[in-house]
């Protein structure tokens, strides 16, 4: 194939940054879990956060720690950045809350859901991805705050756009 | 520097231009067309290329390339994005005209089932018929305007009538006729022509570089790639037509798109879905 | 089917597995038409599934959610034939509502 040469932006797109978000150490003492009955309102300001952390805070009130107990399901290297699958898993006990977050979108929070008794842990959604980013989970149990989060790679569409 | 950079380009433009003049035909070509031969070189080479790979999963164009892609599409199929243009085509399908006669009037089995038999030769006319100028044939012929070929309401309609096809292999027939044989050797040789700034055939992509990434993008192999159509693209968000592909792909390299469902388009689309005979219709299709 | 709601909902031993698919378009409000205009948000912001007269799920959204959304999960009880009612408002304030059966 003739050599058009691609140009090093697109590379550079493709290396993706990596960066781990910091989502809260250690911690902390059990705290009030509002009912969820009680709070069916839509977390307005927490779709206004520009940061996963104001967001986490706005929705929750707490930060999150990391928990090999929430598994996310992600690509690497998405199709499309429109539709993203990305889907949670846990094991955790009295889940009541899980969200999506994606640092590197211009809204961090994508979609908070809230998850009655008798509703299984487990949810799947496709999400819109601006660029390469971590994309983090927050799961809500117990009224503590747990963590997973997967770098997702997003590429330009390719054939000479 | 730069008028040595100048002449540098200058000649290669010049060597690209001879280049694209002489058109490319895979060796060992004689002066009998034989499709059949061609047909069974061409899936052959595929599956020699690609042993994993399942016969009738390369209708899956880039997903049958790729695992990583491959899990994203399979999710996505649980409930598949392109299942409001597949119900608005099923709509479309049965609403009649304003003759009172509707699609099923047009087509044998009343439209039903036949997407496989798509393109054929029209011995009466002496041309290759697709599906989409089927379509539009109909309604003229009922006094409606025609569709756009490259808008949504083809792209629904076409993806209906693909759906009741699904699992069904692709079956062209080529009659003994020289001039179906000639239309195939057209699309045929349209396939292997480079074309466009950038100097691609179709298979500079779809048959020197399937599974490889063109930027960013995985390339589909030619075999059964047409069984797919219409494709409901993540890059569009939503269903396209054959004659969309065709005509973006061809502005994609850089060239100048023909009309679509002018002549060449159609034979290279009658070629396509010859030499991928025996694999299964998937369409609607999903792609990136 | 006039509603935007697409539903799929199967009992399978304790558990109904739900996947919905709905008609919108999701506009985040942060992409340009063809002219360099922004085209306005314009997304769902709430949908709710009820079963049996409680709630069984709840999605908050913003524009980050891919066009033409869906969502799975899945609740213990349900069995074939129940109903389970699905409802979505949007940040335009508009809404749409279907009740659906669980195969």
């Amino acid at each position: 194939m003739t050599d058009v040469g691609f140009s090093a932006t697109r590379r550079l797109i493709l290396q993706g940054a990596g960066a781990v978000a910091l989502v809260g150490l250690g911690n902390l003492p059990f705290g009030l879990t509002p009912a969820l009955a009680a709070n069916d309102k839509y977390p307005e300001a927490a779709f206004k956060a520009k940061s996963e952390a104001d967001a986490i805070k706005a929705l929750y009130g707490k930060t999150a720690e990391p928990s090999d107990k929430v598994k996310m399901d992600a690509p690497e290297i998405a199709e499309n950045g429109a539709v993203v699958p990305i889907s949670v898993t846990t094991t955790l006990a009295d889940v009541t809350s899980i969200s999506f977050l994606v640092s590197e979108n211009p809204v961090a929070l994508v979609a908070s859901y809230k998850i009655p008794a008798g509703t299984l842990p487990n949810v799947a959604n496709r999400i819109k991805m601006a660029r390469t980013s971590n994309v983090i989970v927050v799961v809500e149990a117990g009224g503590k705050l747990y963590s997973a989060n997967k770098e997702v790679k997003v590429t330009v569409g390719g054939c000479g756009g | 520097m730069k008028l040595r950079s100048a002449i540098y380009l200058a000649s290669a433009a010049l060597a690209f231009a001879a280049l694209t003049l002489a058109s490319t035909l895979p060796s060992g070509a004689s002066d009998k067309v034989d499709p059949v031969a061609d047909a069974k070189a061409f899936q052959k080479f595929f599956t020699d290329k690609f042993p994993k790979v399942k016969f009738e999963d390369f209708v899956n164009g880039p997903y049958s390339m790729n695992e990583d892609l491959y899990r994203q599409w399979q999710e996505k199929e649980q409930f598949p994005p392109y299942e409001f243009s597949l119900e608005m085509g099923k709509e479309m399908f049965s609403k009649p005209f304003k003759s009172g006669k509707s699609y099923e009037d047009c087509f044998p089995n009343k439209g039903i089932g036949i997407r496989q038999n798509y393109p054929y030769f029209d011995e009466k006319e002496g041309k290759v018929i697709t599906l989409e100028l089927a379509l539009n044939r109909c309604r003229e012929a009922n006094g409606e305007p025609p569709f756009s070929y490259v808008k949504d309401e083809m792209a629904a309609l076409t993806a209906y009538m693909a759906f009741t096809s699904r699992g069904k292999p692709m079956d062209i027939k080529i009659p003994n006729d020289p001039r179906a044989l000639a239309a195939y050797e057209n699309g045929k040789e349209y396939f292997y022509t480079r074309r466009g700034q950038l100097n691609f055939s179709c298979a500079t992509c779809h048959v020197q570089s399937p599974g490889e990434r063109i930027r960013a993008e995985i390339l589909a192999p030619a075999l059964g790639i047409v069984n797919a159509m219409p494709i409901y693209r993540s890059e569009w968000s939503g269903m396209g037509t054959t004659s969309r592909r065709f005509t973006t792909c061809n502005s994609q390299i850089r060239g100048v798109p023909m009309n679509p469902q002018d002549d060449e388009y159609r034979n290279v689309e009658y070629y396509l879905s010859y030499v991928s005979n025996g694999l299964p219709i998937s369409g609607p299709g999903a792609r990136p | 089917m006039a509603s935007s709601i697409r539903v799929r909902a199967t009992a399978s031993g304790e558990t109904t597995e739900v996947q919905a698919l709905i008609q919108h378009p999701m506009d985040s409000g942060f992409i340009k038409d063809a002219k360099g205009e922004i085209i306005p948000a314009h997304f769902i912001q709430q949908l709710t599934f009820e079963y049996d007269g409680k709630n069984v799920f709840t999605a908050d959204w913003g524009g980050g959610v891919s066009k033409d959304p869906y969502v799975k999960f899945a609740f213990k009880g349900g069995k074939k034939g129940d109903e389970l009612k699905v409802s979505w408002v949007d940040n335009k304030g508009a809404t749409d509502t279907t009740t659906a059966k669980i195969q």
